[in-house]
């Protein structure tokens, strides 16, 4: 070994003039070391992601044959109004937690910033949702409403006790809540780290300048988290277009359809309705709202939001 | 650091934050001490009030009800998803890091491109893949697509924290004879610990929680993880709520010893995908 060691180091010793340095220890040959995870990522990912857009344009009921239907499939789906009702419901889904989430987490987001003892207690204690299973938070939330069982019988406020989750207008009030309960930690958790980006200076600054509390935030805070804001935004909406378990949980798309939104849709139609063609045709849809979505969030605030504000990740 | 401003008291964050602390400490506070209650208590009492009498009889018919079972069908998902996740996810990095050629950008690219990828739109071909390959009902039918799917993450965090690592190393190591492999465990494995272990704790969190994949690729009652078993439950004994609740506390309990020991590799693996 030492021998070997000596000899290359020789060898080696005169060469960095030339060769600047990384190029001689970095070989294409590694592309083996990558295989398993591309095995797994392309059979697993790609595929179905390809797979999807191939199904949409077939008639399977999930157990039996395969048929080719064509475009068939697409204007079956197309012309379904549950479709264009889920579409909508998805848009209303993606505006309403948006605008519940997002100035709740910016406010909580400032707060829990600093660096106050109590402060970073309930930073931890804020984090709690995001531990749970949608499952197990729909399930304790479903306990929580039930207007004969619940926390408002047990408490004998009646006004509690509505039909919360049987009332088509009443259950958005709820559906809006419980996520925003979920998500609201892990967009508070960005934010925190967004404020403490921001140059101290650009405070003491406003301060000798005799800008007060209201007005360092709205001048300094605010534009200074502009990349926080689209990078929380964005996956706040793309987040959005996939809550299926806790709606599933907590109302499987009802009363009626009316909280019926595209994965749900997607999914009782192929799973339980047997049309897994039109499933498809609604995945390839939610792929590409996702994609555009993103996309336009970006746009609108402007290129090169990169700036990795987190973590130094 | 001292407080920014001591001059004035932020009211408006002060009341919105401890508000918020009421609102997620009722819920969880809520299931805690109902899940101790005996049923007849539980009705026409103060839902909030502690448990008298005190009992356990509902871990009991929890227990009795196989949730120990669902306990060991999600560890076996969840050592068996993020176990080779992470081998996979670290030798991808290494090579993306470490490697060169065309070939290599491209499998970055793709990667980074997996990250927009919605799983659920991917379910429907998934579940064809999982019945053609006769796995359908399986416990690793829900391990494949898990860890195809947390791999984009995974590489990306993993492949910032190799990047990290001094060429020097890699050169002196190469100087004494050390093959890529070698390299690859003996100098990149233990210099990249904190990110692998960010890595494990947050990709076994999202297995342990997974909803859709268990729904769609399983059947039997026998090859149930927690959420489901959870949910199929909560159909049975709708109105025993502090049993329903009881199971809730079981699926719950062992990640907040989880979150008592390694928040801070909670909290980075939460955020780590957001820088970029």
């Amino acid at each position: 070994m030492t021998v070997a060691s000596t000899s290359v180091a020789t060898t080696a010793a005169p060469a960095p003039a030339g060769a600047a340095g990384p190029p001689a220890t970095r070989k294409p040959s590694l592309i083996l070391f990558a295989l398993p995870a591309l095995l797994f990522f392309v059979v697993f990912a790609i595929v179905p992601l390809l797979g999807v857009i191939v199904l949409s344009f077939t008639k399977w009921n999930g157990i039996g044959a395969i048929v080719f239907n064509g475009l068939a499939t697409w204007q079956d789906t197309l012309t379904r109004p549950t479709t264009w009702n889920a579409l909508w419901l998805t848009v209303r889904i993606v505006i309403l937690s948006w605008l519940a989430q997002t100035p709740l987490s910016i406010l909580l987001g400032v707060f829990v910033a600093g660096h106050q003892r109590y402060r970073q207690v309930l930073a931890v204690i804020f984090f709690l949702p995001l531990l749970l299973s949608s499952a197990a938070i729909a399930i304790t939330y479903k306990t929580l409403l039930d207007p004969n069982f619940g926390l408002a019988a047990g408490l004998n406020i009646p006004l509690l006790a509505q039909n919360w989750l049987g009332d088509e207008v009443l259950v958005w009030f709820v559906l809006i809540f419980i996520i925003s309960w979920q998500f609201i930690p892990f967009h508070t958790l960005i934010y925190q780290g967004g404020v403490r980006q921001i140059p101290k200076a650009l405070y003491e600054a406003a301060e000798i300048d005799g800008a007060g509390r209201l007005k360092q935030f709205f001048y300094i805070t605010l534009p200074q988290l502009k990349y926080t804001i689209i990078t929380s935004s964005t996956l706040m909406a793309v987040g959005s277009l996939t809550y299926f378990d806790i709606i599933f949980v907590l109302t499987t798309g009802g009363p009626g359809t009316s909280t019926r939104i595209l994965p749900l849709d997607m999914y009782l139609t192929g799973f339980r309705g047997s049309e897994m063609g039109v499933a498809s045709a609604i995945a390839v849809m939610l792929v590409v709202i996702g994609l555009s979505l993103a996309m336009a969030v970006q746009r609108l605030g402007g290129k090169g939001s990169r700036g990795s504000q987190m973590d130094g990740m | 650091m001292n407080n920014r401003n001591p001059r004035t008291w932020n009211w408006f964050g002060g009341a919105a934050g401890w508000l918020w602390l009421a609102i997620i400490i009722i819920p969880i506070y809520f299931v805690f001490v109902t899940s101790f209650k005996t049923t007849s208590t539980y009705f026409g009492s103060n839902p909030l009030a502690l448990p008298a009498p005190f009992t356990f009889d509902n871990y009991v018919r929890v227990v009795e009800a196989n949730f120990i079972g669902y306990l060991v069908n999600s560890v076996i998902v969840v050592i068996g998803t993020v176990g080779p996740l992470l081998i996979f996810a670290f030798m991808a990095a290494y090579a993306i890091v470490r490697g060169e050629g065309r070939l290599i950008r491209f499998v970055q690219r793709g990667f980074l491109l997996g990250l927009a990828i919605p799983v659920q739109a991917t379910i429907v071909p998934v579940y064809l893949l999982i019945i053609t390959m006769h796995m359908y009902d399986s416990l690793p039918a829900l391990m494949l697509p898990g860890i195809a799917f947390g791999l984009p993450l995974s590489i990306l965090i993993l492949a910032n924290f190799i990047r990290d690592i001094p060429n020097e190393l890699f050169e002196s190591m190469s100087l004494d004879g050390c093959t890529e492999w070698q390299k690859l465990w003996r100098l990149a494995f233990p210099m990249t610990q904190p990110a692998l272990v960010t890595v494990a704790v947050y990709q076994a969190l999202l297995s342990w929680n997974g909803f859709l994949f268990p729904l769609i690729l399983t059947q039997s009652p026998g090859k149930r993880t927690l959420p489901l078993a959870l949910w199929a439950f909560q159909g049975e004994y709708a109105t025993d709520i502090p049993v329903v609740l009881a199971a809730v506390v079981l699926t719950l309990a062992p990640i907040l010893v989880l979150y008592a020991f390694g928040r801070r590799y909670l909290v980075s693996g939460m955020t780590a995908g957001v820088g970029k």
